[in-house]
């Protein structure tokens, strides 16, 4: 039973849970310390937290493309013209553009991680005091991050002469079953690629407009990681694509 | 979508906005964000109970031409039908239990002056009422809306010339709730990051409120969930409107191939109930989670086996996605699939019976008082208990082909996920309104209010569970003309009297929303002696929820009638408390 102290330790943390008790740590919690602007490292780990977590349903929608892509092509359909059951996936031969497109996401995704890399290093030599401030940046270093901008449109645009060697070919969106998987396999990794394209974006008009080198290295930090995602994802719907059909 | 909030993040400690716009409108302020979630709701509830309405008048007087709507065709009680239960379902029991309150209060309740990312918050409210405003202009397109019910069965809701209301009106249904999914995702982003993340020194989870953890829940079943039902509403567009084949097989409308073939309707069935099922936890989770919190409250004792009601939540959430196959017992799937599935459902019971003792227990030997929230949160016990009891029913094959697409079903889901869920919203209303309006509602009006929708519930759907026994199928626009049916009407005539008595009732609750909010008595800023944050502070909250003061956790949330305490309660801020050994 608990009784009412004023003191400020804790004999038995577990009459902290009414009737049956947990060993809770006193210190607890994941919060800032006050409520003004939270410090760097507070809003990088909620940002790489909060992007975690969005990647879930984008796991989400592909994990159900994926069951869908299988379950799809193990389905008889009756042809009305000899009223027998028949398979109608025809697979599609991928276009070996795709193979470039590979390459050019994998550098993407290395120049990435070197801008990445160099944004935090320019923050964490920056002063603690000034890190929120305006950096005057270093117009030295390599733009790792332009060059990541460049060669993401490039894999977009890629991807787009993919889809018309694949027309080219005859297969369309509703051709055959494989060929509706292709379209929307790789039109919805576009899709959220062309979301990675825009935080790049942001965090380069963010450069142009001299936010914080923190504001700048957080942006970049978390479009990294989520570029990183779509370069591995990206790998396993080719695979998916060629070995699985 | 994290990253764009960097800059928001920075600007999040600034002033309250003094526009009407950025306070009132585009605000990021998570209780004005809860509070447009919960209109949103309170807007949608009634479009929904409107439309049962009018089925409930077709059912038994079929052949009436009503006002405004002359004759009611079968296809459009099917509409009736597709829209009540999509309306219902979306934008009534996922977003105000967990859009409106948990908005509102998780970040209060943990102790942080907002959500994580504040702009993504507004953005998730603005998509999810443009999904609602998408929704409605699905009944004033040609065609009208859809028929193929909630839960969109292909292939009639892949075809376009399957029925009026499957053209255009049926494309803007599966947009709505694409919609609808994308504001739901970034809802839940922001509940689990700030539930991480952002609580205050000494709120270890284990400290959290009960409420919070069923938010938290709710939120993880949303990510999961939610993002399949996206992909399934885009497989749908693409099979209607780009000529694919995904769940469309070779089939003939008006004897004319369809040019589809090949597709799987049992595709979508997977896709669709992988998320449905836990669709039915995102409703009821914030629901039990609220009143086992008004349960303590009122019973002035401590909840019964915290850490239980922890797990069990956290196993309901769990098992909710092995379930999903109960929904297609007669889809024709292999009896040991069935079986698994079927041992699965039942499993559910376990972590749900455990709640429900533990509720019990919480009110055995309590000082309990009876004011409005306690008396919806009982209410609550009580539908849950009653609907969840036909669970086991149906969760078992052999007597699911019997009671499957009878009126048996719709009683079942509505009293443990709909009306139960109801139930914690009205519960909720009656318990925080002090808080986020500064005023008391009206107690006589908030009982009679209780008495109408407890005793109009349970006259509406009590019945409806022997309508099914007795074979009467669910969905049938009318059934005065089928002989084995002619002795079954007078009791459905009793459901639709009973409905119009409920559906009155709820005008007293609108009445005294309304009243209270501009002529109630003020409120104090802990009106119930409840031991949470949100009570320690301004009654409303400030802008920053804590007046610039950063609130520090000592205890548990449940500790009430502590001996030696100045008071029955010790709030979460007191200094700690000691064992007495």
């Amino acid at each position: 039973m608990a009784t009412f102290s004023t003191t400020a330790t804790v004999d038995d943390p577990r009459v902290l849970l009414g009737d049956d008790g947990v060993l809770p740590p006193v210190r607890g919690g994941g919060g800032d310390d006050g409520f003004g602007l939270p410090d760097y490292a507070t809003r990088l780990r909620r940002a790489r937290l909060g992007l975690l977590v969005a990647l879930t349903p984008v796991l989400m929608l592909f994990v159900s493309f994926s069951s869908a892509y299988v379950v799809r092509q193990g389905l008889p359909t009756l042809d009305p013209r000899t009223n027998t059951l028949v398979r109608d996936w025809i697979p599609v031969t991928l276009p070996k553009l795709l193979l470039i497109n590979t390459g050019v996401l994998i550098l993407s995704s290395v120049f990435m991680e070197l801008a990445r890399r160099q944004i935090k290093g320019q923050a964490t030599r920056v002063p603690p005091a000034s890190a929120s401030e305006v950096s005057a940046g270093d117009q030295t270093r390599i733009p790792w991050l332009s060059m990541t901008i460049v060669l993401g449109l490039a894999f977009l645009f890629g991807q787009w002469a993919a889809w018309r060697q694949l027309a080219a070919n005859g297969f369309y969106v509703a051709t055959t079953p494989s060929s509706s998987f292709v379209y929307l396999l790789t039109g919805t990794h576009a899709i959220h690629l062309m979301g990675g394209v825009l935080a790049l974006f942001v965090a380069g008009i963010a450069s142009l407009l001299r936010r914080s080198v923190a504001t700048r290295s957080i942006v970049v930090d978390v479009t990294a990681w989520y570029w990183h995602f779509m370069a591995g994802l990206w790998i396993y719907i080719l695979c998916l694509l060629e070995f699985a059909s | 979508m994290a990253t764009h909030e960097i800059a928001a993040q920075e600007s999040h400690a600034h002033a309250a906005p003094q526009g009407f716009i950025r306070k009132w409108v585009f605000s990021l302020d998570h209780k004005v964000i809860g509070l447009q979630y919960y209109f949103l709701a309170l807007a949608a509830v009634f479009v929904g109970m409107f439309l049962s309405l009018l089925m409930r008048i077709h059912l038994i007087w079929p052949t009436a031409t009503l006002p405004l709507l002359g004759d009611i065709r079968p296809e459009t009680y099917l509409t009736l039908v597709t829209m009540h239960g999509t309306i219902m379902v979306f934008f009534v029991l996922t977003t105000a239990p967990q859009g409106g309150f948990g908005n509102y209060f998780l970040p209060i309740q943990i102790g942080a002056p907002d959500m994580a990312f504040p702009v993504l918050n507004m953005l998730s409210f603005w998509t999810t009422f443009l999904g609602f405003v998408v929704m409605i202009a699905a009944f004033f397109v040609a065609g009208g809306a859809p028929l193929h019910g909630w839960t969109g069965y292909a292939p009639l809701s892949a075809l376009q010339s399957a029925g009026p209301g499957e053209g255009l009106g049926a494309d803007l249904w599966i947009i709505s709730i694409a919609i609808f999914c994308i504001g739901a995702l970034m809802g839940a982003l922001n509940f689990i990051t700030t539930t991480l993340d952002m609580r205050a020194k000494g709120m270890t989870m284990m400290r959290m409120p009960l409420t919070c953890w069923a938010w938290f829940v709710t939120a993880i079943l949303g990510l999961l969930a939610f993002g399949v039902l996206l992909s399934a509403g885009i497989l749908l567009l693409m099979d209607r409107n780009l000529g694919t084949s995904f769940f469309v097989p070779l089939v003939t409308v008006n004897g004319q191939l369809t040019g589809h073939k090949g597709g799987s309707p049992l595709l979508w069935q997977h896709l669709f109930w992988f998320f449905g099922h836990p669709e039915v936890y995102i409703a009821i989770l914030p629901a039990m989670g609220m009143c086992s919190q008004l349960l303590s409250v009122f019973s002035r004792k401590p909840i019964f086996g915290y850490k239980a009601m922890v797990y069990a939540i956290l196993a309901i959430g769990f098992l909710g996605f092995m379930v999903w196959g109960h929904h297609m017992f007669m889809s024709g799937m292999s009896p040991y699939t069935a079986f698994a599935f079927s041992i699965m459902t039942m499993a559910i019971g376990v972590p749900s019976a455990i709640k429900t003792f533990n509720w019990l227990g919480t009110l055995m030997r309590g000082r309990i008082r009876f004011a409005s929230p306690m008396l919806f949160a009982i209410g609550f016990v009580s539908l849950f208990v009653s609907g969840g009891i036909s669970g086991p029913f149906l969760a078992q094959p052999v007597l699911d082909i019997q009671l499957h697409d009878t009126y048996f079903v719709p009683a079942h889901f509505h009293l443990i996920m709909g009306v139960a869920s109801i139930f914690g919203i009205f519960a909720a209303t009656y318990y925080w309104f002090p808080k986020m309006f500064g005023r008391m509602m009206s107690e006589s009006m908030a009982r009679w209010h209780f008495w109408f929708s407890f005793i109009g519930t349970y006259a509406i759907f009590m019945p409806m569970h022997y309508l099914g026994m007795a074979g009467m199928p669910r969905r049938y626009a009318q059934m005065t003309e089928v002989s084995y049916l002619l002795h079954l009407i007078p009791l459905q005539k009793f459901i639709t009297y009973a409905a119009f008595v409920t559906i009155a009732g709820q005008l007293i609750f609108v009445v005294n929303l309304f009243w209270s909010m501009f002529k109630g008595p003020k409120a104090s800023d802990n009106p119930w002696e409840a031991t949470t944050l949100e009570w320690t502070t301004a009654t409303p909250p400030p802008h920053d929820n804590f007046g610039g003061h950063t609130p520090v956790v000592h205890n548990g949330p449940y500790e009430y009638s502590v001996p030696g305490a100045p008071r029955d309660y010790v709030m979460q801020s007191d200094p700690e408390i000691k064992a007495a050994h």
